[in-house]
């Protein structure tokens, strides 16, 4: 059935980054193309520059802002464009509010329980179904391949989770989504361009498959293992619509996306710190500053990592290709 | 291939062999493997297998409980389901369901909304990525190239909580733009609360956060296209145009029509959690769409059955949406999600 779908079979990938790797090595502007004329390449440079901008000066705002004191926030009369009376004070009063610092440690703990949980039962599905010719594997490929396609919807879910008494509980924020089937592939198709003289010579060392997994396959497989934690933990982090499912009333037990939603975006005051933490002369709202120091907040674990596996990207998306 | 002992060490080795062993014709020259030795008894295989299965389980166990189960969990949708008795002694009510959700005005804006707003982001976001690739694909220098990437790609991790609030930061009403317009006494323009102009907006706002997610697949496309083809083009005197008309688009032909298929098969899911997050700033009436209406019918008032008898509508119809797109891929003599 993997073979069914176009783009991911294994040929053509390989034909695709003997491409990747010939362009690469092409540097210089091949002969028989006409140099760029003044206007193509203004036009060019100003579109991609136009594409950055939009992406970058959002964040540049932001970050600007979460930094500013109090003052330069009110002389620029709103978000902050240019430095002006820069701060840390902002970010020491976030953590020192008991909200933000629950809710900091509720994601951290989501993000870091539900990756290795996750890459766990990956990993291992992934490596049980990467021996050509093993017993059953063709049966299990196609038990999760077919839950790809065929969903029992939001409803259904809902009420396993509930009904298996997931209500106001940490699992049920971590298992229902525990399993991404597109990952298991990207890990299988790379598990299976592992060199088969070292896996032969390891079983001839007497090893069996559990130490193969541990010992071989996955140390030579580095950077997809990298890739998939990455948006496996992207995914965790960015949870929130199963905290609305799951726990929607315990504000003690709500992540940092949820936070920053109720706070920032919906302009009410923290949950739980009307009259506490950022202090009564602020009434309900916490000043701009501190909200964008929130939004800072949860960008910092994405772009603290971001470009260990930037680089691997490509290939970890490749792999898989379009097939989800 | 020497005659080897046949036991159960050589069993081990044997699923490392290349497939084709398997299919060799009995009569070839080669020396054989004893008889029977290339289906191996499955007990045998069993065992020798047994801790790849084992690896196996936990994934399988966790599909089974939360995507298998909830399969089963469709028949609510011919329920009148009661949280308090569950699945097994509510009552069954047959179509009823189905035949209140037809009749529902609040049912059918939201599908109205959801092909309009589907509709939209076909036109005005998919082609997006490609022009994009394209013009990255001409970008010589490779740091710049390299940069860029890293550039685009990073939006398409953020949350739609994030997104949305950055949204809200430089276009709402509180935002820079606002304060700029205030600043020259234009005044002001709150784009995020418009319903006129929502749907605008949300395609603004995936095309920020997966446009750039999207040029990785017709980058890998276009480094696939063999050079030698522009290069004889070039000879043959076609120009930058030309050669872009005769071989660039040609050649990410296939990809195109994968996308796209997808895109159709997907044009019933809009994008659930932007819309949940703004549902309440622009308004149900442009908001709502057959997810989110799923949600608020079904979970937020407690009519289970109502919201999964829409969710199974969604369900079915998007499969039919697929299978049709598919079968005009094929029309077109592409192969789409699947071959024919």
């Amino acid at each position: 059935m993997t073979n069914a779908l176009t783009i991911g079979s294994r040929r053509e990938r390989r034909g695709r980054e003997a491409g990747t790797t010939r362009r690469r090595a092409r540097s210089a502007r091949p002969p028989w193309e006409e140099p760029p004329t003044i206007v193509g390449r203004t036009a060019k440079g100003l579109t991609l520059g136009t594409t950055l901008a939009v992406i970058l000066v959002p964040l540049w705002i932001i970050v600007l802002t979460s930094f500013s004191t109090p003052g330069a926030v009110n002389r620029a009369g709103g978000l902050v464009i240019w430095p002006d009376g820069l701060s840390t004070e902002t970010y020491r009063q976030m953590l020192s509010d008991p909200t933000v610092v629950t809710a900091l440690m509720v994601s951290l703990g989501i993000t870091m329980v539900g990756t290795a949980v996750s890459m766990a039962v990956s990993v291992l599905c992934a490596y049980g179904l990467s021996r050509s010719r093993s017993f059953g594997h063709r049966f299990i490929l196609m038990v999760l391949i077919v839950t790809m396609f065929v969903g029992g919807g939001l409803i259904p879910s809902f009420l396993v989770v509930t009904g298996l008494g997931g209500y106001g509980q940490w699992w049920a924020l971590i298992l229902p989504g525990a399993v991404s089937v597109f990952n298991i592939l990207v890990l299988r198709a790379f598990y299976q361009d592992t060199s088969s003289e070292l896996i032969d010579a390891a079983r001839m060392d007497g090893a069996g498959d559990w130490r193969i997994l541990w010992s071989v396959v996955l140390p030579t497989s580095r950077a997809v293992t990298a890739v998939t934690a990455l948006f496996y933990a992207v995914g965790y982090w960015n949870s929130f619509f199963n905290v609305m499912l799951y726990m929607p009333t315990d504000s003690q037990k709500w992540p940092l996306q949820y936070v920053l939603l109720t706070y920032v975006n919906r302009g009410n005051g923290l949950p739980g710190s009307v009259n506490s933490g950022f202090g009564s002369a602020h009434a309900q709202t916490a000043p701009l500053s501190l909200q964008m120091a929130v939004v800072v907040l949860t960008l910092v674990p994405l772009v603290i990592v971001y470009p260990f596996v930037q680089k691997h990207l490509r290939t970890g998306v490749l792999t898989g290709a379009i097939k989800g | 291939m020497a005659v080897r002992p046949r036991r159960e060490a050589q069993a081990v080795d044997d699923r490392q062999r290349p497939r084709q062993v398997r299919h060799r014709p009995v009569s070839s020259a080669a020396p054989q493997r004893p008889a029977g030795s290339a289906r191996l008894n499955w007990r045998i295989r069993l065992r020798r297998d047994r801790s790849l299965l084992l690896m196996t389980v936990p994934a399988v166990a966790l599909l089974l409980v939360f995507n298998y189960v909830p399969l089963f969990g469709i028949v609510t949708a011919f329920q009148e389901y009661d949280p308090l008795v569950g699945v097994w002694h509510s009552e069954w009510v047959g179509f009823d369901q189905f035949q209140q959700l037809f009749g529902d005005p609040a049912f059918w804006a939201s599908m109205r909304n959801t092909l309009y707003l589907s509709f939209v982001q076909l036109v005005l976001f998919f082609p997006v990525p490609i022009a994009l690739a394209l013009l990255l694909n001409s970008v010589m220098s490779e740091r710049i190239r390299n940069l860029f990437q890293s550039v685009v790609y990073l939006p398409h991790f953020f949350s739609w909580v994030l997104a949305i609030t950055i949204f809200q930061q430089m276009l709402g009403g509180a935002g820079v733009l606002n304060q700029f317009l205030r600043q020259h006494d234009i005044g002001t323009w709150d784009i995020m609360t418009n319903p006129h102009t929502f749907a605008l907006l949300v395609t603004s706002q995936a095309i920020w956060k997966e446009a750039g997610w999207g040029i990785i697949v017709f980058l890998a496309a276009l480094s696939a296209i063999n050079s030698e083809l522009y290069e004889a083009a070039a000879a043959d005197g076609a120009g930058r145009l030309r050669r872009m008309w005769h071989i660039t688009l040609p050649g990410l032909r296939g990809v195109i029509v994968l996308m796209l298929v997808l895109r159709l098969g997907n044009a019933l899911s809009v994008g659930f959690e932007q819309f949940l997050i703004q549902r309440d700033a622009v308004g149900h009436e442009a908001a709502d769409v057959l997810d989110t209406f799923s949600f608020y019918y079904g979970i937020a008032t407690g009519g289970y059955s109502y919201g999964a008898a829409a969710g199974l509508f969604k369900s079915v119809v998007s499969l039919l949406l697929i299978w049709g797109a598919n079968k005009l891929a094929h029309a077109f003599g592409e192969d789409g999600l699947y071959r024919k």
